[in-house]
């Protein structure tokens, strides 16, 4: 079984993030970049599907130089080689690029499962798993809270408000991952070594798709900081707490 | 005028609030056609806020397999009938579809918008609530997801006039089916994310039983629960109902978080709420800088009080 993960480099959430001011897309440069978390599920469901099946899981990423740190993560955490997709044209693109270089670096190299997390935490789309399974033509399998693979046979619990839908499809499939579907394992120190002698190989944007920020479909005009909010009353609980607050809500009319 | 595609949202044969809210948006853009998927949807509240047309697509096929069908629905319907703009709600399924629908029919599409102008510019908060932008679509036909709760859904009534549509689903799309639908006890409280009050606990909460303070105040108020990852993680309250960066967002009218100290990631779910109401005893606990009205105070105490006084209230 090959298996693909695709795996984000994200600003760490606590970093404060910012808006360049030239070309009004993310500054990644100035901020430390961590794997998108989901990310780091799609990793672990990929190694506990290898490891029940046979087989090997290559990490993919698409992003600047630096993101080629969060390839080498999911080496560490027991991916077998890394593609990293690196190409000055690719600054900028939007979700529509993002998901056109990602399927055409999967397409025809004989994945039988490509594995997302279900969303990134700073684009917070949670699109691009669909778009590749539309691109590459494949049964869409996303927001999985569970996955079973048998033979050529996968079936996921496709988690909703309502509940779950079961669903099934055959390989060669696309899957996304929620937070609930396992608990990622950190790397080990044996991890860390083998991982600086797996393959990592770092390709150019394919050919053929305009890509980058002049493709963009969407234009950003302009943006601000959201105005800090106006101080509002902080009160100690002298045992009518409580009132109080109903107080409130009737003066503002919420009750 | 051009039509605007509102894709509308239903359940158990009701359409839900989010879609009025998008139909009240679609007005401003040219002449809303609601778009209804499947079957037994009550199609009268559509009319009643503005759908001139109804677009019904009932065979099986388009419910019976993952997104790729409703996308072929909504693709059909662009090439026919060349619309202004296609708005759909920002759930999972309605991003997803969005997606899909933006490569068919080579445009641009924007999630999560909070709100659109007349010329199609759409705001968006991002980065956790801390930076507005705008921005708009350049190519193509405009496909924009809008975050429920973005505006208030005014009644306008229209003709509302049904079409039935007959799609063919492609073979291409029916390659994730869908096998068994398993609805997970709901009860009587709205939605998350849809609701216009939510009333949330987090570790302060203490255990599976605290929710049971946190659930009579939501009831009291008609509003739905939410909680911090502590409390999810922690198996007090079902996942679903998290709040925050790996959980959902909501921007309710009310918020009322209770033993949540307000780290980022759980502000990036809830800081766009108008009005937010905190209980915590940390009198430090960040959570306090978005309050606009904050108690310092032990929950077990401020909020059973709370809830007897909206109760007798209200009686
Ligand atoms: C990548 C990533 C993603 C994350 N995503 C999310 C997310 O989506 N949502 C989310 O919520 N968190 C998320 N977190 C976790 C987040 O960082 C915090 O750990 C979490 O929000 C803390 O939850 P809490 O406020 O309930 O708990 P705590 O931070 O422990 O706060 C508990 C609060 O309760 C108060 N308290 C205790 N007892 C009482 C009482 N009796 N009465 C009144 N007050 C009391 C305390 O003073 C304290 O302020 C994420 C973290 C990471 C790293
Ligand atoms: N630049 C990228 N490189 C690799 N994978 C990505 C990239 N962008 C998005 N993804 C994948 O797509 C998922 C959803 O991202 P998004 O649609 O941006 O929320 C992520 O969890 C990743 O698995």
């Amino acid at each position: 079984m090959k298996i693909a993960v695709c795996v984000k480099q994200v600003p760490d959430t606590w970093a404060e993030k910012k808006l360049s001011d030239s070309d009004k897309t993310l500054d990644r440069e100035s901020v430390d970049g961590v794997m998108n978390e989901l990310d780091e599920y799609a990793v672990e469901e990929a190694l506990l599907i290898k490891e029940a099946n046979d087989g090997e899981v290559v990490a993919v990423s698409m992003g600047p130089d630096k993101a080629e740190e969060t390839v080498r993560k999911a080496l560490q955490m027991g991916a077998d080689s890394g593609i990293h997709i690196v190409d000055d044209s690719l600054a900028g693109s939007d979700s529509v690029a993002t998901a056109k270089t990602l399927a055409a670096t999967l397409k025809d190299q004989g994945y039988d499962l490509i594995i997302f997390g279900s969303e990134s935490t700073d684009a917070r789309m949670s699109v691009v798993p669909a778009m590749v399974a539309e691109l590459l033509d494949l049964p869409q399998l996303t927001f999985a809270s569970k996955v079973s693979v048998d033979g050529d046979a996968v079936t996921i619990q496709r988690q909703a408000d309502y509940g779950y839908d079961e669903v099934q499809a055959s390989t060669p499939a696309v899957i996304s991952v929620v937070e609930k579907i396992n608990e990622p394992r950190y790397p080990s120190f044996k991890g860390i070594m083998a991982a600086k002698k797996k393959p990592l190989e770092s390709v150019a944007a394919p050919s053929g798709e305009p890509v980058g920020l002049a493709s963009a479909r969407t234009e950003i005009l302009e943006f601000a900081e959201r105005p800090p909010k106006a101080a509002g009353v902080k009160i100690e609980d002298d045992g009518t707490g409580g009132v109080k607050v109903a107080d409130f809500l009737a003066e503002q009319k919420l009750i | 005028m051009s039509e605007v595609l509102v894709l509308v949202e239903h359940e158990d044969g009701k359409v839900k609030k989010v879609t009025l809210e998008l139909l009240t948006l679609a007005q401003q853009l040219g002449e809303p056609a609601a778009v209804v998927i499947g079957s037994g949807v009550d199609t009268a509240p559509l009319a009643e806020y503005g759908a001139a047309k109804i677009y019904v697509a009932e065979s099986a096929d388009l419910t019976d397999y993952v997104v790729a069908p409703k996308v072929d629905a909504l693709a059909q319907l662009v090439s026919e009938k060349s619309p202004a703009a296609v708005l759909l709600p920002s759930s999972a399924e309605g991003k997803e579809i969005a997606g899909r629908l933006a490569l068919r029919t080579d445009s641009g599409v924007i999630t999560d918008a909070v709100g659109i102008d007349a010329e199609g510019i759409c705001t968006k908060v991002i980065f956790g609530g801390a930076i507005i932008v705008k921005g708009k679509i350049v190519e193509g036909t405009p496909i924009i997801t809008v975050r429920p709760n973005s505006v208030a859904p005014e009644a306008s009534p229209a003709a509302g006039e049904v079409e039935q549509v007959s799609v063919s689903v492609s073979d291409a799309s029916k390659k994730a089916k869908i096998t068994n639908r398993v609805i997970e006890e709901k009860g009587e409280r709205p939605e998350l994310v849809e609701a216009a009050i939510v009333v949330s606990g987090g570790r302060g909460v203490g255990g599976e039983e605290g929710f049971a303070v946190i659930e009579a105040l939501a009831d009291s108020l008609g509003a739905a629960v939410g909680a911090s990852r502590a409390a999810t993680d922690a198996g007090w309250y079902p996942h679903q109902h998290q709040v925050g960066q790996t959980g959902k967002t909501v921007s309710p009218n009310l918020y009322i978080a209770n033993g949540i100290s307000g780290a980022i990631q759980h502000r990036a779910g809830m800081q766009t709420s108008k009005t937010i109401v905190v209980v915590n005893k940390d009198p430090e606990a960040p959570i306090f800088e978005l309050a606009d009205f904050g108690v310092v105070g032990d929950l077990f105490q401020v909020v059973p009080q709370l809830t007897e006084e909206i109760n007798s209230r209200k009686g």
